[in-house]
């Protein structure tokens, strides 16, 4: 099947889509977005979290059909034409990345949080988070970068 | 206090100013400044390559197929209706596939027999048009089992534990010094107690992929490893290449923690289809599959023996460390290694015994032997200083070795009892003057419905370095490229040896650029055993300083038209180092709460303090302590691997049913470290930093449980299991 979508602003056709491709699969191997990580597959882990129609999902849980005429906002796509996003700007200055395997996914939620609670406190902040799991950082450095990116 | 100062430098690099002029030596710039990470651009805008990222035109996919029997035989495999699905390339089981020339690790000879050593063994691989084809094509693949009665369980009695030549890393698996029986005769005050440490999985967020594909006789690989210099070599042994046919690229790796520290079967698979189907093949393993293929910590047994007179001098420690392998090689954990150098006594003994089960093969998981070792030792220590009504502070300290106590050599540097100071001080533990202002006692501390209580345990990883090589070259515009084939995993590697390189060319960090990651550069070692910085690094430094004097000598201090390069080698350097106890060290202080209306533990707070010798960059290096002590705290409280012993699988094989902390899970988490200057080390004076934030932690945890509760957990993780009936 052929599915219609608009991903970061742009209008994107996927063709020969097989009915049980996940979003995900379209992104990264349809339509050359390999940012949105593939570390679980059913909805644990949240590297692949998108935007979709501005809510936050895991793209690994979405069936590409369910995405025909939606909007899909990828980590890709945060970047305005001044540059990086505040969130991917603190994400750097607060050191806030290590393997950066699930760094996509973050700073998508991160992105999302701060748009639903532009002041969150510390343990706002650890629930919102608690679907990305980072294996390598401990969450002290992230949790430093959403609080800089919410005074930024 | 010798060249320590007892003042740590940094603990909040993050929100502070930038090291302090720590670093002596005035060539020394960059390192000890917190240089933003290289790649960190890349990774926050989703540009970073991973393994299966790159666009590979044409590309195939594979999916396996698992053994569901623990152990037997495949009888036979129909591929028939497999082949005839839509968009499916090939199937390959070991009636059909090529053969590999043995390497020595029975793992990787994949699809090479019909036996089955473990449930989730790789037996097919299907190869197709795009991942759910594969993934449908396996569903549709035949394999007759012949399973057999196995034996998969761990028990501290198995008929079959014997005591192995050596343990890992090359250790003796037995030790002895005196007479433990008499010390513990002699002793005031015993411990005797057995703990258990359960089998534990990695979960690096990147599962294990690679991409491969065949060009003109060469292969070239995409590999999530932690060693690609290792990778290309072991392919090349199993496909009978010459070395300079492999090439393994590992640009950027997401985490590893040991898992993917040498080859593992997906990346012998992928090279098997891509030469199979003709063109190149992604494999992503799922996180599912990783359970059975990608390795595990192995469970321990531990009982640990000490002995104090009344004043608190061990006379005794006795350490005996049980584990398991599989049938397929000897893996055997260093889970009583830690107990030869903590602590002073005049009677030792540690042993290792092994059973060899029906189950995966056990591999390096962050922290081997310490980790799990230093749950035991650091637990009994505790159990101790209740025991005898000691400060568990203090009595680490009382017990501090001037030489390596088994082997008599001395240390190159150690500052265990610092790092208890310094903690102790900034914990609260002890005040301004070093009193001891905690009380002792267990179950006295109430906040609402929780008992609040303090725990400590000491931390300790070797210093080991290994041989490796790197390239400097410089440019007629004054420009210098450096390549040393390091691993980034994630712990600031490139970032790291880039500061280096600046220091040892004596040159500002922006005139350099570093290249990693890729086995075409040249040998180099794992990036495992926390010694990626001291190894590559010593590289880096050999290789500048080398250019630097090449300039001068036979340039006239001007780099020619068509520039200059050197090549370094530190196999001798390292070979001939003198012989010293080179280890890092530290103290892990803890405060948990535990529900008396639930059971639930938390943990409040933690702090570190790290004596690992100098620090290179002070952003990458708290991260590393504060990511080791957070997987110690998940160990502590969450993570166990739990195999189902009817049919040999892991049965929590997913992230649903394994758990590892998630944000809400870890408070906030406190790092300190000491000043520490070693001559002995390498040419930068580092420890490594990557695996001694876990040793330790888990042991704290349940020190301060047992001061909130009363309770002794024996047993990890700690849960509401061992809590519920027991709390008042």
């Amino acid at each position: 099947m052929r599915v219609n979508l608009t991903v970061n602003g742009e209008a994107r056709q996927a063709d020969d889509v097989w009915p049980g491709e996940s979003l995900l699969y379209v992104l990264r191997e349809r339509l050359g977005l390999p940012g949105a990580k593939n570390a679980c597959e059913q909805g644990e882990c949240g590297s692949c979290t998108v935007y979709l129609d501005g809510t936050p999902v895991c793209a690994c849980l979405v069936a590409a059909g369910q995405a025909e005429h939606r909007d899909v906002r990828t980590v890709e796509g945060l970047p305005g034409p001044d540059g990086l996003d505040p969130v991917q700007q603190a994400f750097l200055s607060a050191g806030a990345v290590q393997c950066g395997f699930c760094t996509p996914g973050l700073v998508v939620a991160v992105h999302d949080l701060l748009a639903r609670n532009p002041t969150p406190s510390d343990p706002d902040i650890r629930e919102a988070l608690a679907g990305n799991l980072c294996r390598c950082t401990g969450y002290e450095n992230i949790v430093a970068a959403v609080k800089l990116a919410a005074g930024a | 206090m010798t060249s320590t100062q007892r003042q740590p430098t940094q603990s909040q690099p993050a929100q502070g100013q930038p090291t302090q002029s720590r670093v002596q030596d005035a060539a020394q710039r960059s390192v000890g400044t917190a240089s933003p990470r290289i790649e960190a651009w890349d990774k926050v805008t989703g540009r970073a390559p991973y393994a299966v990222d790159h666009p590979v035109p044409g590309a195939a996919y594979a999916w396996v197929v698992q053994s569901t029997v623990a152990r037997g035989v495949v009888v036979d495999v129909d591929t028939s209706r497999a082949l005839a699905e839509d968009g499916v390339l090939g199937v390959l089981w070991h009636g059909n596939a090529q053969r590999l020339e043995s390497v020595g690790d029975p793992e990787l000879m994949v699809l090479q027999s019909a036996r089955i050593a473990y449930r989730g063994q790789v037996v097919a691989v299907v190869v197709a048009t795009s991942p759910e084809a594969a993934r449908a094509g396996a569903d549709l693949v035949r394999v007759r089992e012949d399973g057999m009665t196995s034996d998969t369980v761990l028990r501290i009695d198995h008929p079959a534990l014997y005591q192995p030549v050596q343990v890992n890393a090359g250790y003796p698996a037995r030790s002895a010094i005196g007479d433990v029986d008499a010390g513990l005769a002699a002793a005031a005050v015993r411990v005797d107690a057995t703990y258990r440490t359960p089998a534990e999985h990695h979960c690096a967020m990147e599962p294990h992929a690679t991409t491969a594909f065949w060009e003109r006789g060469c292969l070239v690989v995409f590999d999530g490893t932690q060693a690609s210099t290792a990778v290309s070599e072991t392919l090349a042994g199993l496909f009978e290449l010459p070395p300079q046919s492999v090439r393994v690229i590992n640009e950027h790796v997401g985490g590893g923690f040991g898992s993917k520290g040498g080859p593992k079967p997906n990346v012998v698979l992928a090279a098997m289809a891509a030469r199979l189907v003709g063109r190149p093949v992604k494999l992503a393993l799922t996180r599912q599959q990783l359970f059975a293929v990608a390795g595990y910590r192995t469970p321990t047994i531990q009982r640990v023996r000490l002995g104090a007179a009344t004043n608190g001098r061990l006379l005794a420690i006795g350490h005996d460390a049980v584990s398991q392998t599989s049938q397929l090689s000897e893996f055997v954990e260093q889970s009583a290694v830690l107990s030869r150098h903590m602590y002073a006594a005049p009677n030792r003994l540690t042993t290792h015994r092994v059973v060899a089960l029906d189950v995966p093969t056990p591999v390096w998981m962050r922290a081997p032997g310490e980790c799990p070792g230093s749950f035991a030792l650091e637990s009994a220590i505790d159990e101790l200083a209740s025991a005898g009504n000691w400060d568990p502070v203090r009595l680490r300290i009382d017990n501090e070795p001037a030489v390596h106590p088994e082997e008599q050599i001395p240390f190159s540097s150690r500052h265990l009892v610092q790092c208890l100071q310094e903690g102790a001080e900034r914990f609260g533990w002890t005040d301004a003057s070093g009193r001891v202002v905690r009380d002792p006692r267990p179950a006295v501390r109430r906040d609402g419905e929780w008992l609040v209580g303090t725990g400590v345990a000491a931390s300790t990883y070797p210093s080991l370095t290994w041989p490796s090589t790197a390239l400097a070259r410089a440019t007629a515009d004054q420009r210098f490229d450096v390549e040393v084939n390091a691993a980034d995993i994630g712990t600031g590697a490139r970032t790291v040896l880039r500061q280096i390189a600046a220091d040892a060319l004596d040159v500002p960090i922006a005139y350099v650029e570093i290249t990693v990651g890729d086995s075409a550069i040249g040998p180099a070692t794992v990036a495992g055993g926390s010694m990626g910085t001291a190894s590559w690094g010593w590289a880096v430094t050999k290789a500048c300083r080398l250019l630097r004097e090449r300039i001068e000598r036979d340039h006239g201090g001007r780099v020619p038209t068509g520039g200059v390069a050197v090549r370094a080698d530190t196999t001798l350097e390292i070979r001939d180092r003198p012989e010293f106890s080179r280890h890092a060290y530290g103290a892990q202080f803890c405060q948990a709460r535990v529900s008396t209306m639930t059971g639930e533990v938390r943990v409040d707070r933690l702090l570190g303090v790290f004596a690992a010798g100098r620090i290179v960059n002070p952003t990458t290096a708290r991260s590393q302590f504060i990511g080791g002590m957070t997987m110690g705290l998940s160990g502590a409280l969450l993570e166990r691997s739990v195999l189902d012993s009817r049919t040999g699988d892991f049965v929590t094989g997913d992230l649903a049913a394994y758990h590892v902390a998630v944000s809400a899970d870890v408070p906030r988490i406190e790092v300190a470290w000491l000043d520490e200057q070693d001559p002995h080390l390498n040419p930068m004076g580092v420890k490594g930093i990557g695996e001694i934030g876990i040793v330790g932690t888990a042991a704290a945890v349940a020190n301060a449980v047992h001061h909130a509760t009363g309770i002794r957990v024996r047993d990890l993780p700690i849960g509401l299991a061992q809590m519920i009936g027991k709390l008042h």
